[in-house]
């Protein structure tokens, strides 16, 4: 069909109908396309007519929410009394009591697992920061004991190293004597 | 029914007949005629509610039953009306309207027969007199034969009607249209009695009331006979009153007068769907006009003559001296009134006539657009383009040669009415199912302080009721805090502000639904 026609107008915005047709000039800009869906509040730029209030209005207005209140108290408004627990029931046998009970004692059960449970884990933690503690006292006692080592070793009042006569110091150099020593 | 309908008629199903009514009354509508059981299985619901359902929904005359289709043997197969669901939205303007005709009496009568979808007479009668005794003052009570006689104004009017009788099983179902004769037959039943209070200082009274109640319940003979409100005839009534305030604000008030006069005398006589009044004479116009409004016999005539000249609101065929009333051009009018106004509102008042210029020329060219709105080129091609977005307004095609090619093609605007019009109710239906919606969502949030408030409300008319001291009352009354009751206050301004939205958008519907009918039947 001469619709398709490559060989007609080649150019960017090619269309099977002339555009001049429907008033878009030739080179003119075209607002720009659309990449998102539009926005859910769009801004108007027309304001909305005010409602019309007046004592009619005002009056059936008070007839409807009487209206839907009286509904809600009358036999036509069906409740569902019984809250579904098991959809898997087949719609013919009513909703037993048994089923409810099953579960209530199957969901005792699960508790009484998760608290046994809780139980067992607090154990286990309690057991493990009582090891870390233990640990930790252990460390602090042998830094203690270290430190009273050197401290009591000749009663004096002065720590050990007080008492080095620098032969210690510097000793591990010798290969470079290039460095200074201070 | 469209997707739009069928989610507004949930919503009201909901908000009026709880949430189970609203599972299977969406099913039906969605899925036509179904048995009992497809539909049970099909919306996992216990086989009881479902038939409740069902009865709420036939009660209101929501849903009918018939033979099934495989032939008088299969079950019996239910189908939803989705056009009853959404009267529903009109019954605030029923009970008005009633009221505005018939009094207090009146508008109780049909708010007590929409509530419960089918009533006998007898029931009727008495709940609406024993809801008119509670409400007037001590000592005095409604008689049943002013509720009576009421009733029988209704019904001589056509705006209660008979509930068709009802099918038996293995047949086929009846038509809803009330066909049976007997539709506005009164029973000869003789009420007498007095309304009933209830309170427990009319002892006496009551025990000789009781009595007597009982009674009545054996001596009423009208069992099984079932009215229901005629929604066609308040529709008709409403189109009235629609063509009547169009006539004054464009003419004058006398003129709207002759026409309410010429609709008045044909009211009975006309059937809903005619598109023409009977053809009445002058003279019965002339006679039958109300006497505060005497105006000499020349002068009517040329007020009629007016009327029919009058190029848009030309709802007068006048061949030689028998003025009728085309009702249908009148609807026409009417809707397209409406459409222009809707593109006013939501485009500006160029658009509009734009718009309009389009309703009345039919097919015009871009250049031709622009030169008979003078408006200039650019803007004029922005709307153009804006109310082709919003399918307001259609491009033709007309070719000059058999190749349909581009270059020798016209291309025309046009607006097709009938087609818009539907566009339009489609957007209102949609319009009111988001109102009812949010209206809903406000209530949620705010649950937990209005059932505070509920609960405060009622400890208040308790210790009222046992006579407790100002202090209290107060210190009741300071255990909601001021932005509390601040937030109390704008949540009850949303909630009515959103209702009444409800109600006008509904006249817009009535109007639109009332053209698309009229179009439809001919």
């Amino acid at each position: 069909m001469a619709g398709l026609g490559r060989g007609r107008g080649r150019g960017k915005g090619y269309m099977s109908f002339s555009i001049e047709a429907v008033g878009i000039g030739k080179g003119e800009n075209l607002p720009p396309s659309i990449l998102q869906p539009t926005p859910l509040f769009p801004p108007m730029e027309h304001k909305p007519v005010p409602l019309v209030m007046g004592e009619e209005a005002e009056y059936m207005l008070a007839l409807k929410q009487e209206f839907r209140g009286n509904m809600k108290t009358l036999p036509f408004y069906v409740r569902q009394a019984v809250s579904k627990k098991d959809t898997s029931l087949s719609v013919d046998t009513p909703v037993d009591p048994k089923p409810s009970k099953k579960t209530r004692v199957d969901k005792e059960e699960i508790i009484h697992k998760l608290e046994t449970l809780e139980k067992k884990e607090e154990e286990v933690t309690s057991d493990e920061e009582e090891g870390e503690k233990k640990k930790q006292e252990e460390e602090q006692q042998d830094g203690e004991e270290e430190y009273d080592e050197e401290e009591f070793e000749e009663e004096t009042d002065y720590i050990m190293s007080y008492f080095d006569n620098g032969e210690e110091f510097g000793g591990d150099s010798d290969d470079n004597m290039d460095e200074a020593i201070y | 029914m469209t997707a739009q309908e069928v989610r507004l008629c949930g919503l009201l199903l909901q908000e009026h007949f709880g949430e189970v009514v609203e599972r299977i009354g969406t099913h039906l509508l969605r899925g036509g005629a179904q048995n009992l059981r497809t539909i049970a299985n099909e919306t996992n619901t216990p086989l009881d509610l479902v038939k409740k359902s069902l009865c709420v929904l036939v009660q209101h005359g929501a849903c009918e039953f018939g033979s099934g289709r495989r032939g008088p043997g299969s079950p019996v197969e239910y189908r939803a009306n989705c056009e009853r669901v959404l009267r529903v939205l009109r019954y605030p303007r029923y009970i008005y309207t009633a009221k505005t005709l018939y009094g207090d009496t009146g508008e109780l009568i049909v708010e007590e027969v929409l509530q419960r979808g089918h009533m006998t007479m007898s029931n009727t009668v008495k709940t609406v007199a024993d809801r008119l005794t509670h409400n007037m003052e001590e000592g005095r009570s409604m008689e049943y034969s002013e509720v009576v006689s009421a009733f029988s104004k209704l019904v001589e009017t056509h705006f209660l009607q008979r509930c068709p009788p009802v099918a038996e099983m293995g047949t086929a179902a009846s038509s809803t249209t009330p066909s049976n004769p007997d539709c506005y037959k009164l029973p000869h039943v003789t009420l007498i009695g007095r309304g009933k209070r209830r309170r427990s200082s009319d002892d006496s009274e009551e025990q000789r009331g009781g009595k007597k109640a009982k009674m009545e319940v054996e001596s009423c003979g009208d069992e099984g006979i079932y009215w229901q409100v005629n929604f066609e005839r308040f529709h008709q009534h409403f189109r009235d009153q629609a063509v009547i305030s169009a006539v004054a604000s464009k003419l004058d008030q006398t003129s709207s007068e002759i026409v309410r006069t010429m609709l008045r005398m044909s009211e009975v006589t006309t059937t809903q769907t005619a598109a023409y009044t009977q053809p009445l004479s002058a003279n019965e116009i002339f006679r039958s006009l109300p006497p505060n409004y005497s105006i000499s016999r020349p002068i009517l005539d040329q007020y009629l003559s007016l009327l029919v000249d009058d190029p848009v609101g030309a709802d007068l065929d006048s061949p030689p001296h028998i003025p009728t009333l085309n009702l249908q051009r009148a609807l026409a009018n009417l809707a397209r009134a409406t459409l222009e106004s809707v593109v006013q509102e939501r485009f500006g008042s160029r658009s509009a006539r734009i718009f309009r210029l389009l309703l009345r020329k039919r097919h015009l060219e871009q250049k031709q657009v622009e030169d008979f709105a003078m408006i200039p080129a650019k803007e004029a091609k922005d709307m153009l383009y804006t109310l082709l977005s919003e399918n307001l307004v259609q491009l033709q095609e007309i070719p000059k040669t058999p190749d349909h090619a581009p270059s020798r093609t016209f291309y025309l605007y046009t607006v097709n009415q009938l087609p818009t019009a539907r566009l339009l109710l489609q957007h209102c239906y949609k319009t009111v199912a988001n109102l009812i919606e949010r209206r809903l969502f406000e209530t949620k949030e705010n649950k937990r302080l209005l059932e505070k408030s509920q609960r405060i409300e009622a400890i208040l008319a308790s210790l009222q009721a046992s006579g407790a001291e100002p202090e209290q009352l107060t210190e009741v009354e300071e255990m909601i805090t001021a932005p509390e009751r601040q937030q109390l206050e704008a949540l009850r301004h949303h909630i009515n502000k959103l209702d009444s939205t409800e109600n006008q958008v509904d006249e817009t519907v009535f109007l639109l639904e009332s053209y698309i009918f009229s179009t439809k039947t001919k």
